[in-house]
């Protein structure tokens, strides 16, 4: 069974995630053990809060052989408009994720079900969407329609790219038509949302999915919950911007345990997905 | 002249100011004269050396032609028509067929209000979901009839409210990126005022952008980067620079088309001047527009955005 599977996390992950033998619950403010916590997948045990999780974490758990054929790896972000500090947080951030930039994407399969898999990282600066993130999830979108598979991208994002000014907004434009085209071919896009999806991101291609599926809990919407404060005056109540919440207001299709996702995608594909699917064994 | 002088506009307005006065008294022509040669040089250096942030003002400015100022100075026959038939009509969104020139037209607007009652009743030109789904809802109805769309942008950014919130703010939008990006007529769009953010993006969309020499289009607003920045939300003539919002920076970003010109001094000081710069540029761009065959015009629309970015290979 897939959940029996190892999830190894490589070390440079790890220091990410909270350290110590104990961690506390953000939520519930529970003490946990901290291997117990790695091996619920990181969910509360009592709240079912699921801690954010890095792409790595994420590639092990859904895919296949947790293996992911990352294509255009190498792409960086570059500073066109001289943005003060810009180059010095891409560093950091370079240097606490191991990574270019905050997205990767490529061939995998889900339960032999070959697919283009997309996923963004939060610990790269916030998961903030600037001309490389939008360039690599426009090029996974265009391989789905151009090798005719299946598309699943799985967002985490504060949304689009302050330092790269109107160019990151121009992502949100660029991502949408490349899905139109998509679309156009019928081939089926399920939108995963993690903690926190928001502002440009949740604006774009993240609400585009034919599927939408979340995480529970997860902080979704399009304004922060401070900037409404700070701009109209505007309280947001609890829970407004949750998972559960946008169920009920008709915005998403499911809410999903971080234990049933891989399940949940190979289901929904299997039903939708008939001519690309691998013969069975 | 306008009687709103903006602080970096104030010696232009003491000058002005004598002049008014003196003109009342006898045996002054020459100083009269002086004082207007004077005042001319002082308006082109000004005007001539706007920072950011002076835009941003301009762009800003309370006697800023609207849309609903310049569509009748530019159209016959501008039919308002209302509602997403969803949820409601949002008036912070203008939407209408008319005569434009030679063609048949949609035009799609936003819109602040002037006076504190009508900016209430147009939420600051802030829209929620529903204008958002008016604005798709007549632009796919000009789709239907096969006539070109003008998007008017003159926005802060999308309303920031529960209400806006719990209807999908953010699905509204990322819709109307999606279906515009294949809509199968022309689009043009002009920038007027502000451009904030997504909200703006929303319908913006289109073969042609234009902006207005004093306008502005931006991922997020002055303030707004000054706060997450510098947490100091009155940094906002540093963010303006760092943020590269004006006309000239978009069209040296490859993101605009055209810089429609606006009077010296903004367009405030001359809407009819104003208005029959964009009428120019509209009809030049429909003229150049409607001549490419539609299974054309959607891919050279797409790969214009698809070029959009700038990173290392």
């Amino acid at each position: 069974m897939w959940f029996k599977k190892k999830v190894k996390a490589k070390p440079e992950e790890k220091l990410k995630l909270p350290d110590g033998l104990w961690v506390k619950c953000e939520t519930c403010g529970e003490i946990l053990y901290r291997k117990e916590l790695e091996k619920n997948l990181w969910i509360c045990p009592k709240c079912n809060f699921h801690f954010r999780i890095n792409h790595h974490n994420y590639i092990s758990l859904l895919l296949d052989d947790t293996k992911l054929k990352e294509k255009d790896k190498d792409l960086e972000p570059l500073d066109p408009l001289d943005f003060p500090e810009y180059k010095k947080k891409q560093k950091t951030a370079q240097e606490k994720t191991g990574m270019k930039e905050g997205a990767v994407y490529g061939l995998a399969s889900i339960g032999e079900i070959p697919v283009v898999f997309a996923a963004m990282d939060f610990a790269f600066m916030g998961g903030s969407m600037g001309s490389v993130i939008g360039e690599k999830i426009a090029r996974a979108i265009r391989t789905a329609r151009e090798k005719k598979l299946p598309l699943i991208i799985l967002s985490a994002s504060g949304g689009a790219r302050m330092q790269e000014g109107i160019l990151s907004l121009m992502q949100m434009a660029k991502t949408s038509a490349e899905l139109a085209l998509l679309a156009q071919e019928k081939i089926p896009y399920i939108s995963i949302l993690t903690h926190p999806t928001t502002a440009g991101v949740m604006a774009s291609y993240a609400s585009l999915g034919d599927i939408i599926i979340t995480e529970p809990g997860a902080l979704l919407g399009f304004t922060g919950a401070r900037v409404a404060q700070q701009t109209i005056g505007a309280k947001f109540p609890p829970g407004l911007q949750r998972s559960e919440n946008l169920l009920a207001h008709g915005m998403i299709d499911l809410v999903v345990s971080r234990k049933e996702l891989r399940s949940t995608l190979i289901r929904i594909l299997s039903i939708l997905w008939k001519h690309g699917k691998a013969p069975t064994k | 002249m306008n009687g709103i002088w903006l602080d970096f506009e104030r010696p232009i307005g003491e000058l002005e100011k004598k002049i008014e006065e003196l003109k009342g008294l006898k045996g002054v022509d020459e100083e009269i004269t002086r004082l207007e040669s004077q005042a001319k040089r002082l308006k082109k250096k000004i005007y001539s050396n706007l920072s950011r942030w002076q835009r941003v003002q301009l762009a800003r400015h309370p006697r800023r032609p609207y849309p609903l100022d310049i569509i009748p100075l530019i159209t016959e026959d501008f039919i308002e028509l209302h509602g997403d038939r969803r949820f409601g009509d949002d008036w912070a969104v203008v939407s209408g067929i008319a005569k434009f020139d030679k063609f048949n037209v949609a035009i799609v607007a936003q819109q602040k209000g002037r006076d504190t009652k009508e900016k209430i009743k147009r939420n600051f030109g802030m829209p929620h979901p529903e204008g958002y789904r008016k604005a798709l809802r007549i632009m796919k109805m000009a789709a239907k009839f096969a006539m070109p769309i003008i998007n008017m942008v003159d926005t802060p950014g999308a309303y920031p409210g529960v209400e806006a919130e719990e209807r999908g703010q953010a699905e509204a939008i990322a819709t109307n990126l999606f279906e515009c990006a294949v809509l199968p007529v022309p689009i043009v769009v002009l920038i007027v005022g502000e451009g904030g953010s997504g909200g703006a993006l929303a319908i913006a969309v289109g073969d042609r952008i234009l902006m207005l020499e004093n306008s502005i289009y931006s991922v997020i607003s002055p303030e707004g980067c000054a706060s997450i920045l510098w947490r100091n939300s009155s940094k906002n003539k540093e963010a303006a620079e760092a943020l590269k919002i004006t006309a000239s920076d978009l069209i040296k970003l490859d993101i605009i088309d055209e810089i429609v010109p606006e009077p010296t001094g903004g367009a405030h000081l001359d809407p009819e001047q104003t208005a029959k710069n964009i009428k120019d540029a509209l009809i030049k761009h429909l003229d150049e527009l409607t001549k490419i065959p539609i299974d054309k015009l959607i891919p050279l629309r797409i790969s214009k955005f698809q070029n959009m970015g700038v990173y290392k290979e």
